[in-house]
């Protein structure tokens, strides 16, 4: 070490460069209102400031997102993220009563299923297609081996990019398609990818922003899509892979099938080389946002629902299907025409094929109410059972 | 942050230097003109007591490539040993950024504010406003863009202490940003001396809005004329200011200030970081030396529309920006009027150059109102 630099360590050191008390480092959250706001008690930072996991995740990159937001009095935000694999186990105190508490009561003994059999959905072809405008099945994959998007190196990032391109350039048939990297596409190209509301960009919400997801962008983001443009693959956005099979009209049979045809092969690519994607059987698929843990699955619908909305008991009988609506520009939009994104409310707890069935039984009961209401019939005997 | 043993530093040293490389090809800004693979393999394995990285000095110009007309740093300092850690990377930068400052270079520090001659006269029909400004590092805490909560705050307590310690011409009173009334909130902005969260992203990317508002505030003495902002983009912003043209009254006040304050966090044995290389430490490279930007608002409309104007302002060693501080565009013929440099001249030097300068310039607008030329008028370089 050079002189000088000796003279400023040893002053440092001198002065009070000690380790900062529990106290004086716990969050203010008196104006929080997010999962982990709800959760992260002092004595608990105390214990899990201690800990960091092996790749070098601390408490403090698992919560910055959450002191950085305090969240909406409305919209319960997670305000938890996890760096790497390990997080869900060296953080456990403070993620097992968030994903609880997200995931209806999910407890840290119980078993998650998946289910990527698309022979065991029931129905799901004949949605009528004057009322279902499009259907969509989206999950994530995080590959074992790497850190998460907030916490890995630009080198990280280059060897899932290249891994995935590897592994989807193998794909073939109905899955054919190319990979279109976000730093050097052409003008064309990306004029493109926005007409077919295919591209994605740069975060802008403070949520992900705050907990390191945009870092070097767009150095080893892209997106790939097959040539038909039904199977969609986004890289290093949010999580290392987002899987996306998505088509016009009410045939979530179809869209399902080459979700799950298309996932399952993706994942043989990646195990061929090497890297499964990280999975166990407690989380089941484990992603970034404790938010999309279990199946990471959100399937859709753009489903018109004009008198079915107004309806006084549309709330209640939403929440019985355990489904959810958003408008249709997705998350935060607002519903345009009497036209919602219906999709499944949970993700922990149950198999991709059960939430696309609930989607299935209940836009297909929905519509039926919605026909019921344009004749002026009641649609009362119709209410479903909490599922 | 403690010195803790950084893991994830080592974790990434699996990795190639060309795997990690960031990509910069579209990047122009000082980092990027400097940094190549040669010195990034010097200096990844390597860290500062604290655990800052090169990655995380880098970040902020990985992030933001840039704009082809105004030249950004692209980088920023953790701690104070930062500078000498990653030498080999901010020497160069600091050079191309401070005209040619060597790294063998020594920085004079003169807060004696009698040294500086005249400044009490300035046309107050052209000068409206005048204000010095600077920033301070604590020595014994990170900076900014690395700090931990504990630690902000720990600059917050030590900060409310020396503050309200002043009395005289420099009584005040501290507003946390966490914790003002609407109606302090109201006042403060109708002052023009409430700091709102960062949304550049040139500081966001560097970590400098983690946590907020916690622990950041805003002090200012009763008479409205000197105020401290406390862990914005540096540990402390001191600001001495007032209508008019009487630059010397201001920089006066500045001085007496900024050193009862040094004073009383010597005491708790938290003096500013200083060196006789860099003068005082900051966050930003830019922002060496003195820290200082001492400028006028002056109503320059017809000197403004001189084809001379730049070449003025450049012999003068002076810059202009807008009305709104820097990115923004003058209203009216006014003019913000300070000093460019900031490391390898003295504080006094530095506002001697804007009052001199200001000076010649009010002369200037005075004789192109009368029709007449300036041309034998316009100085040599400074």
């Amino acid at each position: 070490m050079s002189d000088n630099i000796e003279r400023i360590s040893e002053s440092m050191a001198k002065l009070s460069m000690k380790w900062l008390s529990a106290e004086d480092e716990y969050p203010d959250l008196s104006k929080h209102n997010n999962h982990m706001a709800k959760v992260l008690t002092l004595p608990m930072y105390k214990k899990l400031r201690e800990r960091v996991t092996p790749n070098g995740f601390t408490i403090e990159g698992v919560i910055q997102t959450g002191v950085d937001n305090p969240g909406h009095p409305f919209i319960m935000t997670v305000g938890c993220v996890a760096g790497d694999e390990e997080t869900y186990e060296v953080f456990k105190e403070l993620l097992d009563p968030v994903i609880e508490d997200r995931h209806g009561g999910y407890k840290p003994t119980d078993k998650h299923k998946t289910d990527l059999n698309p022979d065991n959905l029931k129905g799901g072809d004949d949605l009528d297609p004057k009322y279902v405008l499009s259907s969509r099945v989206r999950t994530g994959r995080s590959i074992r081996g790497f850190c998460l998007p907030p916490h890995c190196s630009r080198g990280e990032r280059r060897a899932v990019e290249k891994l995935s391109v590897e592994a989807l350039a193998a794909l073939s048939g109905d899955l054919k398609g190319k990979y279109y990297a976000l730093k050097n596409m052409t003008e064309a190209e990306q004029q493109q990818l926005i007409d077919d509301h295919f591209l994605f960009d740069k975060p802008v919400s403070p949520l992900l922003l705050a907990s390191g997801m945009a870092r070097d962008w767009p150095d080893a983001r892209g997106i790939w899509h097959n040539d038909n443009k039904t199977f969609l693959v986004w890289v290093n956005e949010e999580d290392h892979l987002r899987v996306i099979s998505m088509q016009k009209g009410g045939k979530m049979k179809e869209v399902f099938t080459r979700f799950c045809t298309g996932l399952t092969k993706i994942e043989t690519l990646f195990r061929d080389r090497g890297h499964a994607f990280m999975w166990n059987e407690h989380l089941g698929y484990v992603l970034t946002c404790p938010s999309n843990l279990g199946t990471g699955l959100r399937a859709g619908v753009h489903v018109k629902l004009p008198n079915m909305s107004k309806h006084a008991k549309f709330e209640e009988i939403l929440t019985k299907l355990r489904l959810q609506k958003r408008g249709t520009g997705g998350v935060d939009t607002a519903a345009v025409g009497g036209v919602f994104d219906i999709s499944n409310a949970d993700r922990l707890g149950f198999s991709e094929v059960d939430l696309v069935q609930m989607v299935v039984d209940g836009v297909k009961l929905l519509v039926e109410m919605e026909k019921r209401l344009e004749k002026g019939q009641p649609i009362d005997n119709l209410i479903p059972a909490q599922k | 942050m403690a010195a803790m043993k950084n893991c994830h530093n080592d974790y990434k040293m699996k990795f190639s230097v060309d795997e990690e490389f960031p990509d910069l090809s579209q990047h122009n800004n000082h980092m990027a003109k400097v940094l190549n693979k040669d010195i990034y393999s010097k200096l990844r394995g390597k860290s500062t007591p604290s655990g800052f990285t090169v990655d995380d000095v880098i970040q902020t110009g990985v992030d933001n490539p840039g704009h082809p007309f105004i030249m950004t740093v692209g980088c920023v300092a953790g701690d104070e040993e930062s500078y000498e850690v990653f030498k080999e990377l901010l020497d160069p930068i600091i050079s191309d950024r401070h005209g040619g400052y060597k790294p063998t270079d020594k920085h004079k520090t003169d807060l004696n504010y009698e040294n500086l001659k005249g400044g009490d006269d300035l046309d107050p029909n052209y000068v409206l406003s005048s204000r010095v400004r600077t920033g301070r590092s604590i020595k014994g805490f990170t900076l900014p863009p690395h700090n931990s909560r504990g630690e902000r705050r720990g600059i917050e307590k030590l900060s409310i202490e020396a503050l309200s310690s002043l009395d005289g011409e420099f009584k005040g009173k501290y507003y946390p940003l966490n914790g003002m009334t609407d109606a302090e909130q109201e006042q403060l902005i109708a002052d023009h001396f409430l700091f709102d969260k960062p949304v550049s992203p040139l500081l966001t990317c560097a970590g400098m809005a983690r946590d907020w508002p916690d622990a950041r505030g805003i002090w200012h003495n009763d008479n409205k004329t000197f105020l401290v902002w406390v862990n914005e983009e540096d540990h402390l912003r001191v600001i001495s200011m007032q209508k008019g043209g009487n630059m010397k009254e201001v920089f006066r006040r500045f001085c007496v200030g900024l050193q009862k304050i040094e004073e009383i966090f010597k005491k708790h044995n938290h003096g500013f970081m200083w060196n006789e290389h860099l003068g005082y430490i900051l966050t930003c490279p830019s922002n060496l030396g003195t820290g200082l930007r001492g400028g006028v608002h002056v109503k320059l409309p017809k000197l403004s529309t001189h084809p001379k104007f730049e070449e003025i302002l450049t012999r003068l060693r002076l810059q202009k920006r807008g009305t709104g501080g820097v990115d923004t565009a003058s209203v009216g013929g006014v003019f913000d009027i300070s000093n460019a440099d900031r490391l390898g001249s003295s504080e006094v030097e530095q506002v001697q150059l804007v009052v001199d300068g200001v000076k010649l310039m009010v002369e200037m607008e005075k004789k192109l109102e009368k029709g007449e030329s300036i041309d034998g008028m316009i100085p040599a370089q400074k």
